[in-house]
């Protein structure tokens, strides 16, 4: 087999005759046009006469150096201090579907506290028939599930609103990651304390707080909590993170992020909603008329291409293009997602990397020749509901300028004929 | 073999165990989930769960328990549950007025949310706003947009202040938002709230939000016909990000600047010999435990390579300073007068300090009330004395 492929390899005759063809002037990097020797390949390179890092250089590894501005970043006006804001994501520079935990965006109300295992306490009260308190320990002993979900903040691409903003995905789109988790349905340590207490479920809430110092607390319907509500202690296999929530997080599929509390540490079992600053004051929609919709729990179907983005340029000029997404929607899977490179006069179906799974993200691809021209790159979701994704001005018909949260409209990006991007609205 | 016979027996047990939890919350929703909630949750199975507990309860009596947890104790619960419903449900006894909440405000509030509950800097604005949600710019503070009083009490006791939640009295708690109603003319100055009052206040916006109707008013969004050729023919550019410029910087500039603060910083310790012996001679041990410490006073006081004033003024070099002695940032008074006497942090003042902010300086605004351990402030002392070389 080995020689059958070298057969196939071009002659060097055919190299200079590809060459001549293109003419000396072409800056396409074809392999075809290589006139000279590499000298990767033809000089003997360092690393392959002297050795590398030895096993255990970095007992637990980070990127390598090449990587790293492939991280989180903030956008420094948008709070008065660190401590309480919210960094992005690089989905720019990320593929498939995982998000690691290292560079996972962050969002906190008071700062990423140490809460170490032996000090975390859970606990269940209100209207049930034990109130309990947990130990880590004791969290591990419940019998586990595994699924993977995304997280995303209800503000993600809500400096949109009024207009092109922000020249970057990470910074449009950044708010979600996506991880596996690990942990106990929620209904499990609920049925432990007993829900007789509650009598007709229809119409209770739990509460649930975190022990920051921000006790961000939210109030979620018992239908919810009972269905696939889970305690989590583990994400993409191994320990959360602190700032998201070590050593226990909850995780609510499909649901605005802020209802994913972190470092909970209580569940309160009630007949009426608190009504906390987190669903009253913040996260709430404001309409053009000036009412305000609440309880926007469920995420809305929303796609956007990841690259060729504005932090990520076509480098290779004309030829084979890669266009490559991510699809979502809170309300179940996605079915299917539509690019466009012209601004939406056409529309092609892209390729999903695997089937849709409910309330993760999915990959997409459209494998395209760009024949170096501009495009107007969109893309547009479809869930397993039947919801497509509407453009920012069918969303602004119906809920202004003014809502802030929950813009899951089509983003447009301007690729340039020398292959940069930048976010754009067009007509 | 028998070993392995057993684990699948437990196995078991513990698997029907969950089903019969599930089937027999399924089962207690007397009446059908609402349609909204079926699309939410469209893998919820009522009719599934009910064959598992068929299956189920013959298996026995655990009813899905595990027997894990132990029982909150009254106290614990009284600790930790401390939310506030609209109807006043969990509000404590006490109470507070316009005028002694200014003082209160004036001390733990006031840094970031302005005298007058206007907002400093990006700090939430409190006050005002009124009818302006349907403009062009809501402005958004308790008085315009907060539905619910009960939120406000709930806020301040469980959250704030910022850096130092959790730690305001209940007469305090009424006395603060007595005076935010105040600043928003919801009550006059000498309303006093307490638990009984609480329900006469009448929140401005109290009729200003419906629940999510996105299912009926974006209805259209689901099921829509698209078209995928020939859909326009004319695609103009009408905004770009560009012209906007609000994108933060990229990576290498944030470097060079990194390496240029390096470079100044290092020039410094070459010019302050002095301070380099200092350094020298701290005890790693206790600056380790002073950074511990200091996480304290960190949400609110910069120290370091770039350190800047935020809520409090920055921390390098402050071994020297004078007290309020970094121009341009707003001391409270006392600091002040402290600066017009020609004080100086040093070491013993700074202990006093930390022991008992306001007691050491009266009226300030910094809501740390001190460190109770000693130990914290001598590690806190040696901690900043890490940074002395840096200005």
């Amino acid at each position: 087999m080995a020689d059958d492929f070298s057969d196939k390899k071009p002659s060097r005759r055919q190299f200079l005759a590809g060459a001549a063809a293109l003419g000396a002037g072409s800056t396409a990097a074809s392999s075809l046009s290589a006139s000279d020797d590499d000298p990767l390949i033809t000089e003997v390179q360092e690393w392959a006469q002297i050795t590398g890092d030895g096993v255990d250089a970095t007992p637990y590894g980070l990127p390598i150096e090449f990587e790293k501005d492939v991280v989180r970043r903030n956008v420094g006006w948008l709070t008065a201090d660190t401590i309480s804001s919210i960094n992005f994501s690089p989905i720019h520079a990320l593929d498939g579907t995982i998000t690691p935990q290292g560079c996972a965006f962050e969002r906190h109300h008071s700062g990423a506290i140490e809460l170490r295992k032996e000090d975390y306490r859970l606990m269940i009260n209100g209207l049930v028939d034990q109130e309990l308190v947990f130990t880590y320990e004791d969290l591990e002993r419940f019998p586990r599930e595994q699924h993977v979900y995304f997280c995303e903040c209800a503000a993600n691409t809500g400096m949109e609103w009024a207009g092109a903003q922000l020249n970057g995905v990470q910074f449009t789109h950044g708010m979600i990651h996506n991880m596996e988790y690990t942990g106990v349905p929620l209904r499990t340590l609920l049925n432990e304390a007993g829900l007789n207490a509650a009598g007709d479920l229809k119409g209770k809430w739990i509460f649930v707080e975190g022990a920051d110092a921000s006790s961000n607390g939210r109030s979620i319907p018992m239908e919810k909590a009972l269905d696939d509500v889970l305690v989590a202690f583990k994400a993409n296999g191994e320990a959360l993170r602190k700032e998201h929530g070590y050593p226990a997080r909850l995780v609510v599929p499909g649901w605005e992020g802020n209802m994913w509390v972190k470092w909970l540490r209580r569940v309160e079992v009630l007949d009426k909603p608190v009504e906390s600053r987190e669903e009253t004051s913040k996260y709430t929609d404001t309409l053009a008329d000036g009412m305000s919709r609440k309880w926007t729990w469920a995420m809305d179907a929303k796609s956007v291409v990841t690259s060729p983005s504005p932090q990520s340029p076509i480098s290779h000029g004309k030829g084979p293009l890669v266009i490559s997404g991510l699809a979502w929607s809170g309300r179940g899977a996605i079915t299917r997602v539509d690019v466009t490179i012209d601004g939406g006069e056409n529309w092609y179906e892209a390729r999903l990397a695997q089937p849709g799974t409910k309330m993760a993200l999915t990959r997409f691809y459209l494998d395209i020749e760009w024949d170096g021209e501009e495009m107007f790159l969109q893309s547009r979701a479809h869930d397993e509901t039947g919801y497509v994704q509407p453009t920012k001005e069918e969303l602004r018909e119906v809920r202004g300028l003014n809502s802030i949260y929950h813009n899951n409209c089509i983003q447009t990006w301007w690729i340039k004929s020398n292959g940069e991007a930048e976010n754009v609205e067009i007509s | 073999m028998s070993k392995s016979r057993d684990l699948f027996t437990v196995a078991g047990i513990v698997v029907f165990g969950v089903l019969l939890i599930a089937t027999n919350f399924a089962d207690r929703f007397v009446t059908q989930l609402p349609q909204d909630a079926k699309i939410v949750s469209s893998d919820f199975d009522p009719d599934f769960r009910m064959i598992a507990a068929a299956e189920a309860s013959a298996v026995g009596p655990r009813d899905g328990k595990f027997g894990l947890g132990r029982g909150a104790t009254k106290r614990e619960v009284a600790a930790w549950d401390g939310d506030i419903s609209p109807d006043g449900t969990g509000l404590p006894m006490g109470s507070g007025d316009a005028i002694n909440g200014e003082e209160v405000f004036a001390e733990h509030c006031a840094i970031c949310h302005g005298d007058f509950a206007e907002g400093v800097d990006n700090w939430p604005e409190l006050a005002g706003g009124l009818d302006t949600l349907a403009d062009e710019d809501p402005v958004k503070t308790v008085g315009s947009y907060w539905p619910y009083l009960s939120t406000t009490w709930d806020y301040v006791k469980r959250s704030m202040p910022f850096g130092y939640a959790q730690s305001l009295s209940d007469d305090d708690v009424y006395a603060i938002v007595a005076y935010i109603l105040y600043s928003n003319d919801i009550v006059d100055e000498d309303f006093i709230l307490s638990n009984e009052t609480f329900l006469d206040v009448e929140m401005p916006n109290k009729n200003g939000f419906i629940v999510d109707d996105r299912l009926t008013s974006e209805s259209h969004f689901w099921n829509k016909k698209v078209c995928m050729s020939d859909c326009k023919s004319d695609v103009k550019i009408t905004m770009r990000a560009a012209v906007l410029d609000v994108t933060p910087e990229d990576e290498k500039n944030e470097d060079s600047e990194d390496s240029a603060a390096v470079t100044t910083i290092s020039n410094q310790v070459e010019e302050q010999s002095e301070a380099l012996v200092e350094v020298v001679n701290l005890d790693s041990g206790l600056v380790e435990a002073g950074e511990k410490a200091f996480k304290k006073c960190k949400s609110c006081h910069q120290i370091g390579d770039g350190a800047k004033n935020k809520t409090g003024p920055h921390l390098n070099a402050i071994f020297g300073r004078k007290i309020g002695g970094i121009q341009g940032f707003k001391y409270s008074k006392i600091f002040k007068s402290m600066r017009d006497d020609g004080r100086v942090w040093d070491e013993e003042s700074m202990t006093e300090f930390l022991a008992s902010p306001k007691q050491y300086a009266k009226g300030t605004k910094m809501s740390f009330a001190g460190f109770k351990k000693e130990k914290d402030i001598l590690s806190t002392i040696e901690y900043l004395k890490s940074f002395q070389s840096l200005n």
